[in-house]
């Protein structure tokens, strides 16, 4: 008999990790493919600030694949993700989170892959009720219609409440030993977790997507209402993620690195930013992002020696470097708190 | 056998990772490849993935910038 093989939505949490587990156990041969939108939320971008350094930086994608003993395919989707996010016929979350356009998308992905490799069927870790917005009964149906997956899609956390899926027609799958979990309670996850004796298994609180952050969201349309665009690179949307982004006029923003693993990290965009940081005492670099004017330089100076050991002197050094490396240094008077619009802070 | 290497300074993980997969999916069983990465999460990340693919990491270096590993192309 043909092997019969499965393509899973990684996620790197528990709910895609047992319902690829449960699919491993009838005898199913599964690999699991992960999407990069440029909007997951990594250990490692966490990392970037000094607070979270403890935490262990592992990939949770790839801790779950080397836990299951699978393949695991990541697929850097940045810039077909665009039009996703961009222009969602579902609509947006409760912030910029285009869910069930992004759910489609990946599956339709996931399809395509199956049928590249010759693979027979899909599985998520979807559970009815879930999540509000693309984990829902009448929204099921629409994502495997959507992403042309149609019947070879399975959801085994929750198949014994939708109709059986080609897998288990054909017998492939046995349904009885799928699942029948809904709600956003996490007891039965566990209790299966604990069943097939997976421990340390990472369950982030924000989720793993920024676009379901509040204040993450709220600086990508800035952004877009700023440029008067939706357009964005790989950039802007992971400098989206480091330091204290005040826009004190439409057409340029300051972000300011909050402590040394961010100034690290904004070192790296020192060739594509103007960039500066305060010469005559310590404090933090800062990226000029916008087209900004002398005058708006001197703006942004001023903000940034806010942020440094000399924020109350009366005058202090910040060396600016131009796109071509040119330093110059703007000599500056600190802002006060009271001259720090609360409204510039994005 | 031949040697290769790729840059993938300024990436974040899993950009890195992904980066690797795809080389390597160019290259031949037995080829070596030395990855030259700044996010310090590669450490983990990409000899997890050589784990979970069948290479092998034959070295992995670090100063206080830039992390370099070095894989051998498994089957
Ligand atoms: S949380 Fe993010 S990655 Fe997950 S479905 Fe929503 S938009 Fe997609």
């Amino acid at each position: 008999m043909k092997q019969i093989k499965a393509v899973s939505l990684i996620s790197g949490g528990l709910d895609s990790m047992l319902a690829t587990k449960a699919i491993m156990e009838q005898g199913v041969h599964v690999e699991g493919i992960n999407f990069f939108t440029g909007f997951c939320v990594e250990g490692h971008t966490h990392a970037i600030r000094k607070k979270d350094k403890e935490k262990p930086k592992r990939n949770n994608s790839l801790w779950v694949a080397e836990t299951l003993g699978i393949k695991l395919h990541i697929i850097d989707i940045i810039e077909e993700y665009k039009d996703v996010l961009i222009n969602p016929k579902h609509g947006y979350g409760a912030n910029m989170n285009p869910c069930l356009d992004c759910k489609v998308f990946m599956v339709k992905k996931a399809k395509q892959w199956m049928e590249e490799n010759d693979f027979d069927f899909i599985i998520t870790g979807e559970v009815i009720g879930q999540r509000p917005m693309s984990q829902r009964r009448d929204t099921m149906p629409i994502i495997s219609a959507e992403s042309g997956a149609d019947d070879r899609l399975l959801r085994p956390l929750c198949a014994q409440h939708l109709p059986a899926t080609l897998p288990e027609r054909e017998g492939w799958i046995k349904r009885d030993q799928l699942f029948d979990f809904t709600g956003r309670g996490r007891k039965p996850q566990m209790a299966l977790a604990k069943e097939y004796g997976l421990t340390d298994y990472s369950q982030p609180a924000g989720g793993c997507c920024f676009l379901t952050d509040e204040s993450y969201s709220k600086k990508l349309v800035d952004l877009w209402q700023a440029r008067g665009t939706k357009e964005y690179e790989l950039d802007d949307v992971m400098l989206l993620k480091v330091g204290r982004h005040i826009r004190p006029k439409q057409n340029f923003k300051v972000i300011v690195a909050r402590e040394d693993g961010e100034a690290r990290f904004l070192q790296g965009y020192k060739n594509s930013y103007i960039n500066m940081n305060c010469a005559s005492h310590r404090g933090p670099l800062a990226l000029i992002d916008g087209e900004a004017s002398a005058e708006d330089l001197h703006l942004a100076a001023q903000i940034v020696a806010r942020y440094g050991q000399g924020r109350d002197a009366e005058q202090v050094d910040v060396m600016v470097r131009d796109l071509s490396g040119n330093e110059s240094i703007i000599q500056v008077k600190p802002l006060a708190p009271n001259e720090l619009a609360k409204e510039w802070f994005v | 056998m031949s040697e290769h290497s790729l840059d993938a300074r300024r990436l974040l993980c899993p950009l890195p990772v992904i980066r690797t997969q795809d080389r390597v999916k160019q290259l031949a069983i037995g080829d070596v490849l030395t990855v030259i990465c700044t996010d310090p999460g590669v450490m983990q990340d990409i000899p997890a993935w050589c784990r979970i693919n069948g290479h092998a990491i034959l070295q992995t270096q670090s100063d206080e910038y830039e992390y370099r590993i070095t894989l051998k192309v498994g089957d």
